[in-house]
């Protein structure tokens, strides 16, 4: 079976702050992480192959740096990986990143299964899975915490989907494309073979001609939307704290809410 | 040729740019700003220069289509077995404001099995428009026949705007959707108005988890699309017997094309896990010290009607399913009223809760973050205070 693993390098958040005298980002250092929803589909990618054998491939669009969360999930149990990255790829919203990662699942060529995290905790949005499918023209399977079966012989999947009422257990023809939750599974650590092995790692740079990708499709020409002004929100006020014995306090507080007129 | 650049003459060294980066691309070399070879593009640092000194060149392209050409708002009407969901209901709201500063009409889009009837609600709640496709392969959502169905009537009536809430089947719509249509999506939209002077849609948007907010606009493709979150937009009012027109259009589906199919839905017990429909959210944290005083959470938010939520630390203790976990790798939810309990409010946390009307905070310590958020906190033993806040809501909601 061959896996292919969308992943992102992304700026680990809890560093960043608010500096409240210019109302800017701060930041001690700049931490970058493979997306927390990514490590575990490519776990889920290296459970399939841990089954039925195979290989997986992972790839990622980004500056250079992010060929670390490569070497990463190489150094994990990946067999391969690719980095997209170059000034043109720059810029790219989530409609131009689908086309080039496509691109890319294109030139790789075999697949039965693209695993990606639900969404990436930059920039939220969960748009680059199901724009992914759609240009492959393959199904696509959000919010999965369980892959309950695989049959490669009939090419058919079955998976749970996490709804907000519950689950919603759905069946798909082979190939297709999953973004999974947390908790699907247990991400594995690295061993120290998987990381000498990811160190020495020959990691293709691909830039757009490399793939077959038209100029004005990725980076900022192919890009649909643009951010045209960037602001740090209101940060939170913190309100009263209640002082006094549980008794008193709680009264107050159920005081409050009253007036409030919440319930 | 790098998109981004600093014009040395106005450049101050003030360094401000460097601290808006989000990806730290900017560094000080000597009095000027130096990019990295991280940059991308992404424009924030553009509008932080005090003395306008970086420059974003943005490539001069035409429209991708006849702009002119794409007129109305449309609401993607997402439904259960009650009705129509709040939030195609909230979006209507909003819709309707939308529209009316265009001068246009307002449109829901519903699609299923047997739905007509679902279009006196939406009348009722501003639509002037329902458009409407009833076909079995359209009973359960599923991304293929409903991307097929839209994509068709987008087409053939070029909305200028469409709307869908961005719930899971929301986002597994909107994002196949605008990859078929080849146009611009923006997800979980706070804030919706019209530029105007250009009539163009500007989408603000939390990123990074809140920390930041950004202002999108799609400007050279159309329909200009937004999901937005339950609870972000005012319901509207209802006035029943409102009229509209229901436009009904036959699609045939081969139903051989679809490749996949729903087997079956299992519903999570009892009322306690929908948190994004939820006006009360009471959570646990670390601070219950052991999973079977969860039971202390669960009674206050069953006195208040509330569903359970649950900090990253009791997930991962396996105290509680991760469901219930409210936070970055979690849920978002946007509740009236938001009780942590035992929670130090670890900022991946506040990610997930901080839009919360109000937020209740009870945790023994004194220094924890959470109290910097909360609107009323008690620094106490949450045993002590639960039980008894459990007791006195009881009584006063006549329980």
């Amino acid at each position: 079976m061959q896996a292919i693993v969308c992943i992102k390098q992304v700026p680990e958040t809890p560093n960043v702050g608010i500096d409240p005298r210019t109302n800017t980002l701060i930041r001690e250092g700049i931490p970058s992480i493979i997306n927390p929803f990514d490590m575990y589909a490519i776990e889920e990618a290296l459970l399939m192959k841990d089954k039925f054998g195979g290989k997986v491939s992972v790839i990622t669009m980004g500056p250079p740096q992010a060929v670390e969360a490569l070497r990463e999930a190489l150094a994990m149990g990946a067999d391969e990986a690719f980095l997209l990255s170059d000034k043109g790829f720059a810029g790219s919203d989530t409609w131009a990143t689908s086309y080039a990662l496509s691109k890319a699942v294109e030139k790789i060529g075999q697949y039965d299964i693209i695993f990606c995290g639900k969404q990436a905790i930059d920039g939220d949005t969960a748009q680059v899975g199901p724009g992914v499918a759609r240009r492959l023209g393959i199904p696509q399977l959000t919010y999965v915490c369980k892959i309950r079966e695989i049959d490669p012989g009939a090419k058919r999947i079955v998976v749970e989907r996490l709804l907000e009422a519950g689950k919603e257990v759905v069946e798909s023809k082979l190939p297709a494309l999953v973004t999974v939750v947390k908790d699907i599974n247990q991400p594995r650590f690295r061993t120290l073979l998987g990381i000498r092995k990811a160190t020495q790692a020959q990691i293709p740079v691909l830039k757009p001609a490399d793939i077959n990708c038209e100029e004005e499709k990725v980076g900022l020409l192919g890009s649909a939307t643009e951010v045209v002004r960037i602001f740090t929100p209101e940060p939170r006020k913190g309100g009263q704290v209640l002082e006094g014995e549980p008794e008193e306090t709680c009264e107050t507080l159920v005081q409050k809410l009253m007036d409030a007129k919440f319930l | 040729m790098p998109n981004l650049r600093v014009n040395e003459e106005t450049c101050t060294g003030c360094g401000i740019c460097i601290k808006t980066c989000p990806f730290g691309a900017l560094t000080l070399e000597g009095e000027l700003v130096r990019i990295g070879d991280n940059c991308n593009d992404c424009g924030a640092c553009v509008s932080s220069c005090p003395s306008e000194a970086l420059i974003l060149e943005r490539p001069e392209q035409a429209a991708a289509v006849d702009l002119s050409q794409y007129k109305d708002v449309w609401v993607v009407i997402e439904y259960e077995k009650k009705g129509v969901s709040h939030v195609a209901l909230e979006l209507l709201g909003k819709g309707r404001d939308l529209a009316d500063t265009l001068g246009s009409r307002l449109c829901g889009l519903i699609l299923g099995e047997s739905v007509s009837k679902l279009s006196q609600d939406i009348f009722a709640h501003g639509a002037d428009v329902a458009y409407v496709v009833e076909n079995p392969a359209l009973r359960k959502y599923r991304t293929d026949p409903y991307v097929d169905a839209a994509a068709f009537l987008i087409r053939k009536y070029k909305p200028e705007i469409v709307l869908m809430g961005a719930t899971t089947t929301g986002r597994d719509f909107a994002g196949a959707l605008a990859t078929e249509i080849g146009t611009g999506l923006t997800a979980d939209c706070t804030g919706l108005e019209i530029e105007p002077d250009t009539k163009n849609l500007i989408q603000t948007r939390p990123a990074f988890g809140g920390n930041i907010m950004a202002q999108i606009v799609c400007r050279r493709h159309r329909p200009q699309m937004a999901t937005v979150r339950p609870k972000v937009m005012e319901l509207p009012k209802r006035t029943d017997g409102k009229k509209g027109e229901i436009v009904t259009e036959k699609i045939d589906f081969d139903e051989e094309r679809f490749l996949t199919r729903v087997l079956e839905f299992i519903k999570e017990e009892g009322a306690t896990v929908n948190l994004a429909d939820a006006n009360v959210i009471v959570s646990g944290g670390r601070g219950l010290g052991e999973p079977q005083n969860f039971k202390v959470v669960e009674e206050l938010a069953r006195t208040l009607g509330g569903a359970v939520g649950a900090s990253r630390a009791a997930v991962d203790a396996g105290w509680i399913q991760y469901p219930h976990q409210v936070g970055q790798t979690g849920k978002t939810v946007r509740p009236k009223l938001y009780i942590a309990c035992g929670i130090s409010g670890a900022i991946q946390h506040l990610a997930g809760m901080q839009t919360s009307d109000i937020i209740v905070a009870i945790n023994k310590d004194p220094d924890a973050p959470i109290f910097k958020v909360a609107t009323f906190g008690i620094v106490g033993d949450l045993f002590k205070v639960v039980p008894i806040l459990t007791e006195k809501f009881k009584k006063r909601l006549g329980k």
